[in-house]
């Protein structure tokens, strides 16, 4: 008796929770959204959430992306919110939510993996704006943008291709997609330029950022013989396995030297401030329009980092005649003859590749050793 | 000036009440410092923390999605510490449940909803109850340390997974990004009053589980099982038997959370799809003291925490690192006050040591 007793009290409360946690959104929905979007409409405040795979602090990708939302709320003094270290996960999905239901209303997610999660969101809320960085997927309300960050590699390519000694150089990668295999493949093009022997060895993280592992990749292909790192990685442990062994690195995202003072050349590096400035003062005036960016040296949102004095003597002068042709639209890099892995031809003679075979490149050119799965 | 740390024999609700009070704002006034290193106002933070957790419906949504695995999970693993076998698995068996799920899911996409959803669930809990057998049969068998071989058996699932992601399960059609491909809409759980159905199923196994626990021969056996083996043998609990089943449905429980979170919160299968739930089921489960509807209260209480602590991120932009600290803080204090509920500080010699009624 006493037992069925508590049990029913048992039953009571859950069914009470339930009754209060559950049941009340329900009810109450209709009535609480509608003040929301009266205030969203009376206030037409623009407030920009930038949504970052890793922490700000990481030294590379997700801080120049923060330097360009600093950049941003400098020029045009717009409100912004952030969420680092977001999962390419439904994380993703949740954490985009969250900052519609905090009133942002244009969103920068700045990974590749979120790309399917900010389609999904954007279709379920077409009044808010949403700009995917490094991704193809495009919608009414949804950009997608990047920057040709293959040009820079390429002169970076030139750099490391004129210091090596070994012929042999390491290159840390993220993940096997054709924005990474791109850069791979721009870098080895850059390195036989200057130096057709020289081959370049890929191991694969499979992590943006995780500093640790990236440093004990390259440690891994500094044993192995290289001695000029260079990476894809979203932090510059790379560039201190280079600078513990006493050898050489080409950085990647942001200017790397003070991490790495004597091993540091050179790095590709983005500039995104201009772009989100342009993109919100477009929202702002009402004349904001769904785009797909790719933009390369010629409009500065790629760029080389000056060489250090650790750099080869030579590589200057090589580096500034070329990066003039890329600008000028005369080296357009990816130009057959390119021969892949296995010596056959992949792309004739004179011919250019497209950017929608750049886009979705799954193989690598000649001289790359390693393997896309 | 010694001390010495007895064993408390019994304790009053309201004692107990009032150790967790002032667990609770020791933890505020801590973190508080450690706000206004932020330069942060900690009024401001906690009232900032609960709005976003309740604040507006998405938010409650929200709160509730985050506790709908965390109830099911901590149910199951209530069960597997009821009868003293510590079952740190439940991250594996969710793993191994949502991989069974996706298999089907990904496999027959095309089945009608119904019977696509309930082959997923079904393949969900047995998977994750065949996960749990493995320790429990060592268990059962060789007297192994259950401990270890859960939480390692956790690595291997989460492996296995990684190993499908990048492997032969991947999506040919994202470009070389290591993704499973998405459910079709007959594998995805329905909503039930704006959030997936899984709270249904959260709330009626509270129900089924206290039940079982409380009213049922096997839920009586594991019990006396915890408390003495000996007893049990003694009684003619056949020990090994119980063990067995107690982990099946232990493991199963947790098989049924991946394949709610796979189907309803991921729509497909990744690394991230228990999200940690595994191991802070764990904490739920202790907090509540291993009871089915307390398990509900706490699991609550710990997804506002997740989805406060997330708001207040983007809201007062704290680092990440910074709002865990936060959590953390909060946690440590709560758990630590579980020990002064269960033992007591006195001076050496002052007191005896109470003697438990299982001792004699």
């Amino acid at each position: 008796m006493k037992k069925a007793l508590s049990l029913f009290f048992v039953l009571l409360l859950v069914m009470s929770i339930i009754i209060t946690g559950c049941s009340q959104p329900a009810k109450e929905e209709p009535k609480k959204e509608e003040p929301k979007q009266e205030e969203k409409a009376s206030e037409q405040k623009i407030k920009v959430g930038f949504v970052y795979v890793g922490p700000i602090g990481d030294g590379g990708w997700t801080y120049a992306h923060n330097e360009g939302r600093k950049y941003l709320e400098e020029k045009l003094g717009v409100e912004t919110i952030i969420k680092e270290s977001v999962p390419e996960s439904q994380e993703a999905e949740k954490v985009l939510n969250d900052m519609i239901d905090q009133g942002a209303n244009v969103i920068f997610t700045t990974s590749f993996g979120f790309m399917d999660y900010t389609e999904k969101v954007a279709k379920a809320n077409p009044d808010v704006k949403f700009l995917h960085c490094s991704g193809y997927k495009q919608l009414d309300n949804m950009s997608n943008y990047f920057g040709r960050i293959y040009e820079a590699r390429y002169l970076s390519g030139i750099v490391a291709g004129l210091k090596t000694q070994t012929d042999v150089l390491g290159y840390v990668a993220a993940f096997e997609i054709p924005e990474v295999v791109r850069g791979i493949n721009a870098f080895t093009l850059g390195v036989r330029s200057v130096n057709p022997d020289a081959v370049v060895k890929v191991v694969w993280t499979h992590t943006w950022y995780d500093p640790a592992k990236e440093k004990e990749a390259a440690k891994a292909l500094l044993d192995d013989g290289a001695d000029v790192i260079a990476q894809h990685q979203d932090t510059p442990g790379p560039q201190q396995a280079a600078e513990e062994k006493g050898v050489w690195s080409i950085g990647y995202n942001t200017d790397m030297k003070e991490m790495a003072p004597k091993a540091y050349m050179t790095a590709p590096i983005w500039n995104w401030g201009p772009y989100y400035v342009q993109q919100v003062k477009a929202v702002m005036d009402g004349t904001w329009k769904s785009t797909s960016v790719w933009e390369g040296m010629k409009d500065g949102i790629v760029e080389l980092a000056p060489l250090t004095d650790v750099a080869p003597a030579e590589a200057k002068k090589a580096v500034e005649k070329v990066k003039a042709d890329i600008i000028s639209g005369k080296e357009k890099i990816f130009v057959g003859p390119i021969k892949d892995q296995t010596g056959a031809v992949k792309v004739q003679d004179g011919v250019v590749m497209t950017d929608e075979e750049l886009l979705s490149v799954d193989w690598f050119v000649e001289g790359v050793e390693g393997k896309i799965k | 000036m010694l001390y010495k740390v007895v064993k408390r024999s019994e304790i009053t609700q309201g004692k107990s009440f009032g150790i967790r009070t002032v667990a609770i704002i020791l933890a505020l006034l801590t973190s508080a410092i450690f706000i206004m290193i932020l330069n942060l106002n900690p009024l401001e933070v906690y009232a900032a923390l609960i709005k976003g957790a309740f604040g507006s419906n998405y938010r409650i949504n929200q709160t509730i999605i985050t506790a709908i695995p965390l109830v099911i999970t901590s149910l199951g693993i209530a069960i597997a510490f009821k009868m003293k076998f510590w079952n740190i698995g439940g991250e594996g068996q969710i793993m191994m449940g949502a991989f069974a799920a996706s298999f089907f899911a990904l496999r027959y996409p095309d089945l009608p909803k119904p019977i696509l959803l309930s082959l997923m669930m079904i393949a969900g809990m047995v998977a994750g109850g065949l996960w749990a057998l493995i320790p429990a049969f060592f268990k059962a068998q060789w007297e192994t340390n259950e401990t270890i071989i859960t939480l390692m058996m956790n690595y291997i699932a989460i492996k296995w997974v990684t190993y499908l992601q990048y492997g032969p399960w991947r999506d040919k059609g994202a470009l070389g990004f290591p993704k499973i491909p998405n459910f079709s809409d007959n594998a995805i759980l329905p909503n039930f009053l704006g959030i997936h159905i899984g709270w249904i199923f959260a709330l009626i196994l509270i129900i089924i589980v206290y039940i079982f626990m409380n009213r049922s021969k096997l839920g009586y056996e594991i019990s006396v099982l915890g408390e003495s083996e000996n007893t049990a043998r003694y009684a003619g609990i056949n020990v090994k038997r119980t063990i067995i089943i107690a982990l099946l449905i232990s493991g199963g429980l947790c098989g049924l959370a991946g394949m709610i979170q796979a189907s309803a919160v991921s729509n497909t299968l990744n690394v991230e799809v228990s999200g940690g739930v595994g191991f802070t089921a764990i904490i739920t489960t202790w907090l509540a003291s291993l009871s089915a509807p307390f398990i509900l209260l706490a699991s609550i209480l710990f997804a506002a925490l997740i989805q406060g602590g997330s708001f207040i991120q983007t809201a007062f932009g704290i680092p990440a690192a910074a709002a865990m600290i936060l959590e953390g803080m909060i946690l440590f204090f709560v758990l630590g006050s579980e020990f002064f509920i269960k033992y007591k500080l006195t001076k050496n010699g002052s007191a005896k040591p109470a003697v438990s009624k299982g001792e004699i």
